[in-house]
């Protein structure tokens, strides 16, 4: 599988992503707005779809309609303008909506945007790795770099900003890496399923973890089992790799679930 | 002494709705102990976030230090504890990472240092949660809890303490150990304490200032002198 030029390309990607999607996913989660991925996700539906419209590579298009998809959820929420799941609605069904009608106006319903949409381990090209490497390790530094005020932060809004932490800032930091988490993460996993990868293994990693730095460090090694494991499986079974990557993501959620319910 | 704290012919309603503080004046020394109470829905929490530059007063001046509140610079001074919280009650936080939490404004990035990690102790053991430092929030009691959320407001030093309702779920000895220490951080280190409860029993002998919210500051000064006309049910005085 690994003499593979297009297998050992789709891995070393793959482990970028598997690493950044549950480590974004662990403060969307504190926040309790495990669902923002998939607003993004679709609002980068609707960029990828501009994408074929205009002649211009999705993957461009779809990181750029994210962080405004980001933006515009964070701008609604900070301004209280909606509740977070009302924002998150607003722009998840505009999103979609959007990218249905460009997609139609492009006449581009075909089996490439499914490789969009559910990943493909083929498309990973050596230029994309760069790229994935690049904007992946920029998005860990600014993570590793402002962990402790970020976890300040989901733990306790109000209590940050007394303290005078730049919540607005630090708020929009996280909205921004889901975006780009997002982009990132596309082409292996595909916009629909990415913001399941930011998701399930930090749940899986709550019910298993003894601190909030287990959590993280746990939440990192589910997340690059389940796409080791989605993608192997994908590879011999001939299966696009988002839905296998999640479906091994969601093992790893019953087995933690089993590991806790045995220890009551 | 400077003014910790000046409240300057306050109004505040919540967007549209009914007045919740009508012209409220209030200064508070640096160095004062002062107590608030008042029946449910006075507005005594509202009060602390205004006073906090939390939320922004329809009418009059809030000042924090001499500063506008909303804009106050120094903020690491202030040890804030919100009525009700939950800080990480639904996360698998630690006591110990709550409290470090509390260390964060004043070292955002970077290692924690040895004096944080001390600091950090400190606060363990002022609220006498040393032993639990390791045990998830989520697997203590609300009073276990509660002094953790304490312990995080006090991590970094601030000279200005503000605490909304510590005491609830918390038994009598751990209120009469936070009074006592409450007491030893005004005398000792000089902190300003604005200190909002239902039950004063703990902190009755030390706090010198009253004051009784209900929409308005209906009364200000020494418990002693407390006209009988104000005793209602959310203030035992005992
Ligand atoms: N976020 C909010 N939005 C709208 N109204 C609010 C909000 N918070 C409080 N209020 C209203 O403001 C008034 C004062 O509330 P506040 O929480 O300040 O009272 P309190 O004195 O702290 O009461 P308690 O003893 O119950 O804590 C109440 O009538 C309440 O209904
Ligand atoms: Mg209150």
């Amino acid at each position: 599988m690994l003499d593979l030029e297009f297998m050992r390309l789709a891995f070393a990607a793959g482990a970028i992503v598997g690493v950044l999607a549950p480590a974004v996913g662990f403060f969307l989660v504190q926040r309790e707005m495990s669902l923002i991925g998939d607003g993004i996700g679709h609002v980068a539906f609707a960029g990828v779809a501009a994408g074929y419209l205009l002649g211009i590579s999705p993957v461009w298009t779809a990181l750029a309609a994210a962080l405004i998809g980001a933006g515009g959820i964070e701008w609604l929420r900070a301004r209280r303008q909606a509740a977070g799941d009302q924002a998150l609605a607003i722009v998840f069904y505009t999103g979609i909506a959007g990218g249905v009608v460009l997609i139609s106006a492009a006449g581009a319903l075909n089996a490439n945007l499914f490789s969009y949409l559910f990943g493909s381990i083929l498309t990973v090209t050596g230029s994309d790795l760069v790229v994935i490497a690049v904007l992946g390790i920029g998005a860990l530094v600014v993570l590793a770099v402002l962990m402790r005020a970020l976890i300040a932060v989901s733990l306790d809004e109000d209590g940050a900003r007394v303290a005078g932490l730049p919540v607005p800032v630090l708020n929009g930091v996280i909205s921004m890496l889901a975006a780009l988490t997002i982009g990132v993460s596309m082409r292996i996993v595909g916009i629909l399923l990415i913001a399941a990868l930011m998701v399930l293994p930090v749940i899986a990693a709550q019910r298993v973890a003894w601190s909030l730095r287990s959590t993280i460090g746990l939440s990192i090694c589910f997340g690059l089992l389940s796409v080791l494991v989605g993608l192997t499986v994908s590879y011999y079974a001939n299966l696009p790799p988002g839905g296998t990557i999640v479906l091994a993501g969601t093992a790893v959620f019953l087995a933690t679930s089993t590991v806790e319910a045995l220890r009551r | 002494m400077p003014l910790a704290l000046e409240l300057d012919g306050v109004d505040f309603a919540y967007g549209q709705g009914p007045a919740v503080l009508t012209d409220v004046d209030l200064r508070v020394a640096e160095g004062e102990f002062v107590a608030i109470a008042g029946p449910n829905g006075g507005g005594k929490t509202t009060l602390l976030r205004l006073a906090l530059g939390l939320e922004r007063p329809t009418r009059g001046a809030v000042l924090l230090f001499g500063e506008a509140a909303r804009t106050f610079g120094a903020r690491t001074k202030i040890g804030y504890l919100a009525q009700r919280t939950k800080i990480g009650v639904h996360a698998p936080a630690t006591v110990r990472e709550v409290v470090e939490a509390g260390r964060a404004a004043l070292r955002p990035v970077g290692r924690l240092r040895r004096d944080d990690h001390a600091a950090v102790e400190e606060a363990l053991e002022r609220v006498g949660m040393h032993e639990l430092a390791g045990r998830r929030l989520s697997t203590l009691s609300g009073g276990q809890q509660q002094r953790a959320f304490i312990a995080k407001a006090l991590a970094a030093h601030p000279s200005l303490l503000v605490l909304d309702e510590p005491t609830t779920g918390v038994d009598v000895a751990a209120q009469d150990a936070l009074g006592a220490l409450l007491h030893r951080l005004h005398e000792e280190l000089g902190v300003t304490i604005l200190y909002v409860s239902h039950e004063f029993g703990a902190v009755e002998r030390f706090v010198q200032r009253l004051v009784l919210v209900r929409e308005r500051i209906v009364f200000d000064g020494p418990p002693s002198q407390l006209p009988g006309l104000w005793h209602d049910p959310s203030h035992t005085h005992a």
